[in-house]
């Protein structure tokens, strides 16, 4: 599915561009002269964290399969595009290992985070070394993270799932270590574990979550979130009656297969356009949301529109849940909207729009810690202002 | 105790008392809203009524507690009501175990002891500061309307379990030794009697020189007040050796032990300078001997505040004397005086270095130990420091810091190793805690600087200058908006270096700040402390800058070292604050024509008040950037646990 799917192409179309700087830096001006010139600003740069979510989401819009076709008219059908051009960027490229196909690889299973497979890939870093010390081994996994984490600069989880990695591995008496053999199998050992947790952190936000669940409420959800997906779904297994509105989730719908996945398991769904937050917020118990990145504020960054859901909650008094794993804690500090890596997403609007209109194409916002009720992660269900005390004993 | 429920029914039109009243004599409305008590009170003897329900069994009215501790404290702010609830049980339950003492309900002081100097001090350590306060709020938290004083019963009762357990039970003791108590008294006599079980040394002493005190009141129960008492007109104007007065000599004789144990370990201790007994005794102990302001204002008498300027030529006369006091700490506390050093670092790093200069120059007398006759030189030239100026929190946890370094030398430590060590800690703390954490807190501040920012400051600080020019050097564009205000104008200094470095700045009064704030996109404010419940404790006038940003939703930003974190909690800005020249606010500096309080001067009518520092509330506060990164507010305790445990920093 993720091979076939219009945005894998879009993503690739997106590496070929300019594959040193890596996505964030490379506008994709040779390719936007088709459909990408009417339907967006020429200079979007297309956040690659999206394109993935998108690919493993499925739901492709005839716009984006437009889009793509575009695309593939443009480039002859090179398949391995993508791994040829990342392992000649890899600044490891002259070993046969690299992080980043490494990384794809586990990329490709659909139900695996980004950062579990960021973290995935750098275990496996430390299992094909071949340092011989363990500054050799340090640095190395500090290369291949480095990379890992400019592959995409947009993913909040991705590089605060590698920090984390740097930070749970690395920090360990195991460094003391004389023989270097040994210490190198407690890190791999570590690593192995850290993939576990988090590779296990669903389940438990799942498990977490279900006494705020109670029969008879009603959900609002934004967007499509796998933790928040997997916690609607422990609850309709636990026979827990219960109603969930779905927002459209534009542009790229994803509260349609949300609401798709939920028709699956007979919960009851309704579909609300976006702008129907505020109508509909007087029948809602509590709003569960995901998280692209919770920061050190507390506050979380998610799909645009969670902000003014969060707002909409606040002031009509309704408790807004967040569920997110805790590799995707980052030491990020926003204070406004304004005040993040942008990441960008093109948008259709069905129609073609003028190149003198502007388009807002920023695919996230930043919902500050007031207007949050609690944060369910694989640490304990959280008050936003606990984030930044688990941060600091984190990294200080 | 069941068939007694219905008598607290009986006594409930309670007395909101203040100060020590005559039993008969008819309540005075007006005596509850004074700090001080009234000047002419005729002393009641012992065998009034009040002493003679003096006891311990009959239930009392848990509000009480607070009743005689209003004497002395200037009304604060409101206390949660759950403080009140938690104080009940203990106070019907009124076991007279020394082991629970009522005040350790309202206040987190577990001994019966601290918690008796909690009562009756008035100077007050850095500790017993927070009990201090906590029941002083306790205490003044009663609406006074809500009861009237109708028996005088309520007095001995209140007195009593006020007083605290040892204090009610010196009490007892003493009116049997001085037989004026009626039958009244047996079941307070078997109340005694438990406790004396558990008594421990300082509360025996406590009894010995209550007893003594009861003694000496009968002796002068004509109203002679002792000398002693004239000293004290607060605690001891209408000495009496009625219950209160029995209140009163046993906190006199609980006053000793805790303050031997305070002159070791305590860095500032805290006056409050609406005790008069007290200051009489801290003047005679002075260096400067600075003159009091004759009128202060009401909410702020528990403050220090002098005549500016008119002891300084004497001292700086004292400067070549041969003092035991050592040149270098004599000279920055001339500059503090004088007001030459300003800011919270700079008057950090002066006192430390002018510490690491004495250590340096200093001989262990014969016959002493380093360690401990240093920290005593430490807090003699402490003391002195604070005569000069109140300390800043920052410079509080300075001195714990260096006082803990001396604690822990190694005994193995020869003299001039230990100087030497001694010396290096000071200097690691002035590099590491506050230049190096400067230059941290710079470079995380400056990534929330964007092109086109507007940046609004507030007064001159020092670490806001330095943020602005390096975002300068690092060649983004931006503009500042200085936001100044009277008397200090620091703000114009700030202003004539940034512009001199070619930054683009706008200059304009505190009034303005709503007019300007809706231009910026940020603000960036120093402070002189952040306490541990996020609020923020900066120059007077941060506050309100605060307030309007948030107004309009601009992002707070509080650049801050983490030397400066304190595991206060502080709510507002009256009990622990400074004041500035009073004269200051009255008069406009070169401009003689604006003089209309001239005339005014001495009116007893007429009170100014400068204060130096207000509190910030958290919820103002986006972000405070300090040494360990970007952390909300929230986070303060996180720092202050993990980092400033134990005064260890480094």
């Amino acid at each position: 599915m993720w091979r076939r799917s219009a945005s894998f192409i879009l993503d690739k179309r997106n590496d070929t561009g300019a594959r040193p700087d890596f996505v964030s830096l490379s506008p994709p001006q040779t390719t936007a002269s088709t459909m990408a010139d009417t339907l967006q600003n020429p200079n979007a740069k297309v956040s690659a964290y999206y394109q993935t979510r998108a690919a493993h989401h499925g739901v492709v819009t005839s716009d984006w399969l437009a889009q793509a076709q575009a695309a593939v008219g443009k480039y002859s059908p090179e398949s391995d595009v993508r791994s040829s051009s990342s392992a000649a960027a890899d600044p490891g490229s002259g070993k046969p290992f690299s992080v980043i196909d490494e990384f794809n690889n586990w990329r490709k299973q659909p139900d695996l985070a980004e950062a579990v497979a960021a973290i995935r890939a750098l275990a496996a870093v430390i299992r094909s070394s071949e340092a011989t010390t363990m500054m050799e081994l340090e640095i190395e996994l500090k290369k291949a993270s480095d990379s890992l984490k400019s592959w995409d600069t947009t993913s909040i989880s991705l590089t605060a799932g590698c920090d984390l990695f740097m930070r749970y591995v690395t920090r360990t008496s195991a460094l003391e270590y004389e023989d270097f053999n040994s210490a190198k199998s407690r890190l791999i050992e570590r690593a192995e574990k850290f993939g576990e947790i988090s590779y296990k952190a669903r389940r438990i936000i799942a498990m977490l979550s279900q006494d705020f669940i109670f029969d008879g409420c009603t959900i609002l959800v934004h967007g499509f979130s796998r933790v928040v997906l997997e916690v609607l779904k422990t609850a309709a297994q636990n026979k827990k009656l219960f109603r969930v509105l779905c927002t459209e989730g534009r542009p790229d719908r994803t509260g349609l297969r949300l609401s798709n996945e939920l028709a699956k398991l007979d919960v009851p769904v309704k579909l609300l356009i976006d702008s129907a937050v505020a109508y509909s917020m007087d029948e809602i118990d509590m709003v569960f949301v995901g998280a692209d990145g919770v920061v050190e504020s507390g506050g979380i960054i998610n799909m645009m529109g969670t902000y003014q859901i969060a707002l909409v909650a606040h002031s009509m008094n309704k408790p807004v849940y967040v569920a997110a794993e805790s590799y995707k804690f980052a030491r990020l500090y926003p204070l406004d909207q304004k005040d993040m890596a942008p990441a960008l997403r093109p948008i259709d609007f069905g129609v073609p729009i003028p190149s003198k209109v502007e388009v807002e194409t920023s695919a996230r916002d930043y919902t500050p810690p007031q207007y949050l009720t609690l944060l369910f992660t694989d640490l304990g269900v959280l008050t936003p202002s606990v984030v930044s005390d688990e941060l600091i004993q984190l990294y200080l | 105790m069941e068939p007694r429920r219905p008598s607290r029914a009986v006594i409930d039109p309670k007395v909101r008392q203040v100060g020590f009243i005559t039993p008969n004599a008819p309540p005075q409305q007006p005596v509850r809203t004074q700090s001080y008590p009234p000047e002419s009170n005729s002393p009641p003897l012992s065998e009034s009524p009040a002493s003679n329900s003096l006891s311990p069994v009959m239930i009392p009215p848990p509000r009480h507690l607070s009743d005689n501790l209003t004497a002395y404290r200037t009304p604060a702010v409101p206390v949660p009501e759950s403080s009140r609830r938690r104080a009940e049980p203990a106070a019907v339950a009124c076991s007279y175990d020394p082991s629970e003492s009522l005040f350790g309900t309202s206040s987190p002081a577990p001994s019966p002891l601290a918690s008796s100097r909690l009562v009756v001090d008035g100077e007050f350590s850095e500790e017993s500061w927070f009990k201090k306060s906590d029941s002083a709020k306790f205490a003044s938290s009663f609406p006074g309307g809500g009861f009237d004083l109708t028996t005088v019963k309520n007095v001995g009762v209140a007195a009593a379990v006020a007083a605290k357990k040892p204090a009610a039970v010196s009490g007892n003791e003493k009116s049997k030794a001085s037989g004026a108590e009626s039958k009244n008294e047996l079941p307070s006599g078997s109340g005694s009697k438990t406790s004396k079980v558990k008594m421990t040394k300082s509360e025996r002493r406590s009894l010995q020189e209550s007893q003594r005190a009861a003694k000496a009141g009968g002796n002068k129960s004509a109203g002679a007040s002792s000398s002693r008492a004239a000293k004290q007109p607060q605690q001891k104007k209408d000495a009496a050796p009625a219950p209160p007065s029995v209140a009163a000599s046993e906190k006199k004789g609980t006053d000793r032990p805790p303050e031997k144990e305070r002159k070791k370990d305590v860095p500032a201790p805290r006056m409050q300078f609406d005790d008069k007994s007290r200051v009489e005794k801290a003047k005679k102990r002075a260096v400067v001997n600075q003159t009091e302001v004759r009128n202060r204002v009401e909410l702020f008498r528990h403050l220090p505040q002098y005549e500016h300027g008119t002891q300084l030529p004497d001292l700086e006369s004292k400067f070549f004397r041969n003092d035991p006091m050592h040149r270098a700490v004599y000279k920055v506390g001339l500059q503090y005086l004088a007001g030459d050093i300003t800011g919270g670092n700079a008057r950090c790093i002066a006192m430390l270095q002018a510490f690491s200069e004495a250590i340096r120059d200093y001989t262990t007398p014969a016959e002493k130990t380093l360690t401990r006759d240093l920290t005593a030189k430490i807090g003699s030239y402490v003391s002195f420091l604070i005569e000069c100026r109140p300390l800043s929190i920052s410079m509080g946890n300075a001195i714990r810091f260096l006082k803990n370094r001396i604690a822990k030398l190694p005994l193995t430590l020869s003299e001039s190793e230990a100087k030497t060590s001694l010396c290096l800690d000071i200097d690691r703390f002035i590099n590491e805690k506050i230049i190096l954490a400067d230059r941290v807190i710079v470079r995380h501040a400056s990534t929330k600087i964007r092109d086109g920012d507007v940046l609004l400051t507030y007064g001159s600080s020092c670490v806001v200058e330095m943020l602005l020019s390096h975002a300068l050097e690092l060649g983004k564009k931006f503009h500042v908006v200085i936001v100044d205000s009277r008397p200090k104008l620091e703000g114009q200094s700030l202003l004539r270096r940034l512009v001199a470095n070619g930054l683009n700045c706008t200059y304009t009064h505190l009034n303005a700040v709503s007019y300007i704030m809706h231009e910026v996109t940020r603000v960036f404010l120093g402070a002189s402390s952040i306490l541990s419940n996020g609020t923020v404790y900066s120059r007077v006038g941060t506050a309100a800058v605060a307030m309007v940003a948030n107004a309009f939703s601009v992002p707070v930003l509080i650049c801050c070292e983490a030397y400066k974190f304190h595991e206060r909690v502080q709510l507002d800005s009256i009990c622990f604050n400074e004041l500035g020249d009073p004269q200051a606010v009255a008069k406009v500096s070169g401009r003689g024509d604006v003089n209309y309080l001239g005339s005014l001067g001495n009116k007893d009518n007429l009170q100014l008040l400068n204060l130096m520092y207000d509190a910030t509330p958290s919820e103002y506060i986006s972000m405070i950037v300090t040494d360990y990164g970007m952390i909300p507010p929230t986070s303060v305790p996180v720092i202050v646990r993990e980092y400033c445990r134990d005064q260890l920093w480094i």
